[in-house]
């Protein structure tokens, strides 16, 4: 503990484990404020559909084992968390008798290959963009500044309707949706890469281009401030040529916007599932979709629980990578050394 | 006061923010006066394309599309107005509490706030949706409202803090006020500018979160916003089938509104904060 920086990530955990508690818990009582038996409700719901009635019953049972409702809340409580760490979330309403842990592991690798890159070539390319505009100004920025108010403003799903539908339905140059070619199977074999690389590309760039708005604008803000700052004009003074300045000017005004990006993984999070759903891309956003659709709740609770630990887990690695980035953070570790 | 709207009429950004806000405004609300129709009535055949009896077309239902678009507008505005008025009124109350009071009442405050940063709050809002089985337009600017407040809080608190370090906060104390005087009398009218912006951000933000969950399948119950007419091209496939009357208009709406209102955010900024403009 003597070490400060070991002692700011220890610090940061605690709060990370604090908010997944909570998350947590939400996940468990929320839900639960739904009126009546939410077993007998889908049970009932499948009865119309014809399934037979011992199967019925068998159905009945497995829900009111697995939700324990028969027991106290509190018993029911810690039954959920235990499954959780044991990576248990239960069995689907609309695929029973399917795992949720299985619907997700399928979905997920799906999203985290479009959001990752997504979010993280916005966030270079916006940053970049901004801090050009910002020191370049007249025409080029105030352009870029507009054209990064529009898009950074046009909420992501609504982009990825207007290209499905330009790009992928009026004229065909891409397909019209899914995460690869119906009747293909996912191999490593070079074929099904591109074809998934076909498919990746419109969902990418309506994600993409939002996120480049977004940050450029933010950068662009941060880099006005620095360079109207006081030790740009006395660098400039000083006669130290531009490029250097420049290099003064994006480091100061980088350190906001790496919090900008732990922001922006949550705060995207909700499009960029609306927007998989858009492309029915198989990943958990689409998931999302249908469980909502068929009032799924074990599903719809496991996909918000994975939304959570994944906004979670990208949150507390850009907090560790500040704490190495912010000289002031490492100035305080190597003086103590 | 007046050279403050004289500085935001000279911006042409603020004038084109808020020419388009009063479009959309008048739309949604002068709309539906002039045009009382109800939209969930089946007037046509299912995806007619727009025409002189339907100016939008129909929906996957023979539903009138333009008459959709005005109450849908309506109904997004309304939702992203309570929810904009409630998380500002969380926002504020909580953040100029933490940043007058400090010590142990900031600590456990600004706990509060960042533990709410950090859950995503499309999780909060999808499990408050589902948990709440008939939504209405307001209840569900409720539930928007009460999760977006963290943002405006941490804000406010860091101006509040800075505030309270000027002298005619430690004259007004030595008057004897007590804390709740001294942050409605001395410390909000400092920061009233602050404080509206915050309220067009979140107004925005309600309107995209609205969006968001109505297109997830959690919007409004019996009600048409923008974004239930958007989960209905996703579901009935209007977009495969290239109706793009039924989600076009939409999407238009929706990107205009938040639009205007960020482009008026940002250029109250501007005005407001001399060092960003630049001559």
């Amino acid at each position: 503990m003597k070490n400060p920086f070991v002692r700011y990530l220890f610090q940061k955990l605690l709060w990370y484990i604090l908010a997944f508690f909570i998350a947590v818990s939400l996940n468990f009582f929320l839900p639960r404020l739904i009126p009546g038996n939410p077993v007998a409700v889908i049970v009932n719901q499948m009865a119309t559909g014809g399934t037979p009635s011992e199967a019925l019953e068998k159905l009945y049972a497995t829900y009111m084992r697995e939700f324990g409702l028969d027991k106290p809340l509190y018993v029911q409580y810690f039954n959920y968390l235990r499954n959780i760490l044991r990576w248990d979330l239960g069995t689907s309403f609309m695929l029973y008798p399917g795992k949720v842990n299985g619907l997700i592991g399928r979905a997920l690798p799906w999203t985290i290959a479009l959001q990752i890159p997504a979010i993280l070539s916005g966030w270079i390319i916006g940053n970049l963009l901004g801090a050009y505009s910002a020191y370049k100004g007249g025409r080029f920025d105030s352009v870029a500044f507009t054209l990064s108010l529009v898009f950074s403003n046009i909420p992501y799903y609504c982009l990825a309707i207007v290209f499905l539908y330009l790009l992928a339905v009026k004229f065909a140059i891409f397909p019209v949706g899914g995460g690869y070619s119906f009747g293909t199977v996912p191999t490593l074999s070079w074929r099904f890469i591109v074809d998934a690389i076909h498919h990746y590309i419109l969902p990418y760039c309506s994600m993409v281009l939002v996120a480049i708005g977004g940050q450029a604008i933010g950068m662009r803000e941060m880099s006005i401030y620095e360079l109207t700052s006081d030790y740009v004009n006395y660098a400039r003074n000083l006669g130290i040529r531009d490029e250097k300045i420049i290099r003064y000017v994006f480091r100061n005004a980088m350190l906001p916007q790496i919090t900008g990006l732990a922001i922006s993984f949550g705060t995207m999070m909700g499009g960029a599932l609306v927007t998989e759903s858009v492309f029915s891309y198989p990943g958990v956003g689409s998931l999302l979709f249908t469980a909502i659709r068929q009032t799924d709740y074990p599903l719809i609770q496991g996909c918000t629980l994975i939304i959570t630990i994944a906004v979670l887990v990208a949150n507390f690695l850009v907090e560790i990578a500040y704490g190495f980035i912010d000289p002031r953070i490492r100035a305080v570790q190597l003086g103590e050394k | 006061m007046k050279d403050i709207f004289i500085l935001l009429f000279r911006s042409k950004r603020f004038i084109v923010g808020f020419v388009l806000f009063l479009a959309v405004l008048s739309f949604a609300i002068i709309g539906p006066m002039l045009n009382p129709k109800n939209p969930f009535q089946m007037v046509g055949g299912l995806f007619t394309p727009p025409s002189d009896k339907f100016i939008l077309g129909t929906d996957n239902l023979g539903r009138d599309v333009f008459t959709q678009l005005m109450y849908g507008t309506r109904t997004s505005l309304l939702i992203g107005c309570t929810a904009g008025v409630i998380a500002t009124s969380i926002g504020v109350t909580i953040g100029s509490i933490a940043g007058y009071k400090g010590g142990i009442v900031e600590e456990i405050l600004m706990g509060i706030t960042n533990v709410f940063i950090t859950i995503p709050s499309i999780v909060v809002l999808i499990l408050l949706s589902i948990a709440i089985k008939t939504r209405s337009a307001a209840v569900m600017g409720l539930v928007i409202g009460v999760t977006s407040w963290p943002w405006t809080a941490r804000a406010v608190r860091a101006q509040t803090a800075s505030l309270k370090t000027r002298e005619h906060i430690d004259i007004a104390r030595i008057t004897g006020f007590s804390s709740i005087e001294m942050i409605v009398l001395e410390i909000l009218p400092y920061m009233f500018s602050y404080i509206f912006m915050a309220f067009i951000l979140q107004f925005s933000g309600g309107i995209l979160n609205e969006a968001t969950l109505s297109m997830l399948g959690l919007g409004p119950y019996q009600t048409v916003s923008l974004g239930v007419m958007l989960h209905w091209s996703l579901l009935w496939e209007a977009v495969r089938t290239g109706a793009w009357w039924a989600f076009i208009p939409p999407v238009i709406c929706l990107s205009m509104t938040t639009f205007s209102l960020m482009s008026m955010n940002s250029s109250m900024d501007e005005v407001f904060n001399p060092r960003l403009r630049r001559s």
